[in-house]
């Protein structure tokens, strides 16, 4: 069967403003994938009718040609994404928990704190394990976060947020190994790297359900009555809460006034 | 017709006073006709009006000359609209780098968000992408790994779609008690627009799917690289890769040049910037999908992959921000929407959910996209309980916060699509409040 990227070289070689177009339903991938004799076939057709750049010939191929196809490079450069549960993705490097101290004091503390308590609103990233029944949980790396190569992940595609995927794989695995040491997950002696990573077993990984429930409420749309009047209590109210931007008017900084 | 001229009390109290304030969505008609002629005869103009523009006087913009074309290349509101804007809450978040904006609801008629006014959410800041320089690359397990400029994108065939794009988070502040007295930031993370773009199907088939692919991974070019997993069949099913909104390039705020379009799913599936599409045989747990947008519950487990954007509606007008004038007769407004599909059904109650009238839909009613309702609407001036309340076209029926901390407690933060209970007192101010 010819592959599409032949197909391209060989024949589609038009003035862009001439290329062909498909109609709006050309067949699935799925009936292409078992179609080799079909397009075959097309392609004879094709070849014989190239000169009138007919449009219905290449509706047949279902192959719009357009864009260029990605080389391993240019792939390699965006493929950035690791797989969270078994760390699929990670690079070549390594770093550990005291080269991670290091790394984080420069770029992370000024946000989340020296100890990953968290500065003002930022993000804390350690503690709180075995709070997720409290009525106030605290959600941190620590106690909350499935899969520690989604921690590399993030560091490296998303942080430090003035500049982020600036840092070298080693030093993002450092970091991961500090922040992991720093909720007692790993000892002082731990190396992440991409065999290590995968391997070490966050407290909440096993508390997710990944199928959604809902719905998980059954509603009835009831017309009349659907409730005794007497029982009907406002339970809690925003009035005067002050929690409230204004409405109107310039942004509202809510600084005290 | 306008609401504030409903308040003139002389021709309302002409009418009739039905036992059931809610007026039933067909007894309107004959009212307005009624309003009209009385009117008419010689209703007084508004208060609020400078004398010298009223009649008998001319205005001062009728005895002038304006500015002419292309005085302003492109358009803006009316100075007067200028407090019709999105707003934060600077509480709720570290700096507004990672944040949210908010829609101004109150303000805002008909079902489709105006570009300007469309809620943000960023999660580094919203970046400044070159559309020259900008590619689309898609790969993984595909045949025919991909890149796309935005020139080449543009000539696949085009589709249009009306579809809402609802944070999850929208109503969160709300799941432990009332907190924030406005319609705005209780229900503004939520906006609809006419999508102009490429179904993502048409680019999936152009690359060649591997049979052994199940999942699409999406990243946008911002500087959180955001990312998230989606489940094949629904990208093949109604995904659009889009770069217009309502008729123009999108904006900045909302995924210039390129974004995805998932429809009826929360809205940060539906990345901005969008800069890559991986094929895969699993999901990737991104952080964003583990440690964010996952739903705790009371017994210490998290929900993970709830995408889906369950019916809600809520009344717009009255709203906090939007007062009653004074008894009378008035038209209950809201607007209603289903991920699951279209809105089948609204109903209003004016006694916090005891009894509940059937509230006129109005045309179009589209899937997944905001519908409006209204409902006439006769006030006494005595305290009442508003409420609206939504069934979807799978049956699905609108729950209340209690039935949802029943399953959910209060730790969930996403996904509250509760009634919304207004409670409007004797003077016409309406509060947010939760009921028992």
């Amino acid at each position: 069967m010819f592959s599409f990227r032949r197909l391209d070289s060989v024949t589609l070689r038009w003035p862009r403003e001439a290329r062909p177009s498909k109609g709006a339903r050309g067949p699935s991938f799925e009936a292409r994938r078992k179609g080799g004799e079909h397009l075959r076939m097309t392609l004879w057709v094709w070849l014989g009718l190239m000169a009138s750049t007919s449009i219905a010939i290449a509706a047949e191929l279902g192959h719009f040609g357009y864009g260029k196809s990605a080389s391993p490079a240019e792939i390699a450069g965006w493929d950035i994404d690791v797989r969270g549960d078994d760390g699929a993705g990670l690079p070549a490097g390594k770093g550990s928990v005291n080269q991670g101290a290091e790394v984080y004091a420069d770029q992370c503390a000024v946000c989340h704190g020296a100890f990953g308590e968290g500065e003002g609103r930022f993000p804390k990233l350690v503690g709180g394990i075995g709070t997720l029944k409290h009525d106030r949980p605290e959600l941190t790396v620590g106690s909350y976060w499935p899969f520690a190569p989604t921690l590399w992940d993030y560091i490296n595609r998303a942080m430090p947020m003035p500049a982020p995927h600036t840092l070298s794989a080693d030093d993002v695995y450092a970091l991961t190994a500090y922040i992991l040491h720093l909720n007692d997950i790993v000892s002082s002696d731990f190396v992440a790297d991409r065999d290590s990573l995968p391997k070490v077993k966050m407290p909440n990984r096993d508390s997710f359900v990944w199928i959604d429930p809902r719905p998980d409420t059954m509603a009835k749309p009831c017309m009349t009555a659907c409730a005794e009047p007497n029982d009907v209590k406002i339970m809690s109210t925003a009035e005067g809460r002050n929690l409230t931007p204004r409405t109107t008017g310039p942004l509202d900084t809510m600084q005290p006034k | 017709m306008r609401s504030e001229f409903w308040r003139d009390t002389p021709v309302v109290s002409k009418l009739a006073r039905p036992r059931n304030p809610l007026l039933g969505r067909r007894s309107f008609l004959g009212l307005s006709a009624a309003l009209t002629g009385g009117l008419a005869l010689g209703a007084k103009p508004g208060r609020t009006e400078t004398p010298i523009a009223s009649p008998p006087a001319d205005a001062p913009w009728s005895q002038s000359i304006g500015p002419g074309v292309v005085d302003r290349p492109y358009g803006r509101p009316a100075d007067t609209e200028a407090g019709v804007i999105r707003r934060n809450v600077p509480w709720l978040t570290a700096g507004t780098e990672s944040s949210i904006s908010f829609s101004p609801l109150q303000d805002l008629h008909g079902i489709i968000t105006p570009n300007g006014l469309f809620f943000e959410r960023y999660h580094a800041g919203r970046p400044g992408v070159d559309p020259d320089r900008h590619r689309l690359m898609i790969h993984g397990l595909v045949e025919r790994p991909l890149l796309l400029t935005m020139k080449d994108i543009v000539r696949f065939p085009s589709v249009s779609r009306i579809h809402f794009i609802e944070c999850p988070a929208n109503g969160g502040m709300e799941w432990r008690a009332a907190q924030l007295n406005s319609l705005q930031f209780n229900h503004g993370m939520i906006g609809c627009a006419e999508w102009t773009g490429v179904k993502l199907s048409t680019l999936l088939e152009e690359v060649g799917v591997k049979k052994q692919a199940r999942w699409v991974m999406v990243e946008g070019a911002d500087g959180a690289h955001m990312n998230r997993s989606l489940p094949l069949d629904k990208c093949l099913d109604d995904c659009l890769v889009v770069y217009a909104q309502n008729g123009e390039a999108l904006r900045p705020e909302q995924g210039y040049p390129l974004r995805l379009v998932v429809p009826g799913w929360e809205g940060n599936v539906s990345i901005k910037w969008l800069r890559r599409i991986k094929l895969g045989d699993r999901p990737w747990y991104s952080r964003e999908e583990t440690s964010k947008y996952t739903d705790l519950m009371p017994d210490g487990t998290s929900r993970g992959f709830t995408w889906l954007i369950d019916a809600k509606s809520v009344i717009t007008f009255p709203c906090p921000e939007k007062p009653l004038g004074g008894p009378g007769l008035y038209e209950i407004r809201g607007l209603a929407w289903s991920g699951n599909g279209k809105v089948t059904q609204v109903d209003v109650s004016a006694d916090g959910g005891v009894n509940w009238q059937r509230a006129q839909l109005h045309d179009p009613v589209l899937s997944k996209a905001l519908t409006r309702f209204t409902l006439p609407w006769r006030w006494d001036g005595k305290p009442a309980l508003l409420e609206s309340r939504v069934i979807d076209e799978t049956g699905y029926v609108q729950p209340t916060i209690t039935q949802l901390r029943k399953q959910r407690g209060s730790n969930s933060v996403y996904h509250n699509n509760s009634i919304q209970t207004w409670q409007v007192k004797p003077d016409g101010s309406v509060f947010d409040v939760q009921l028992s």
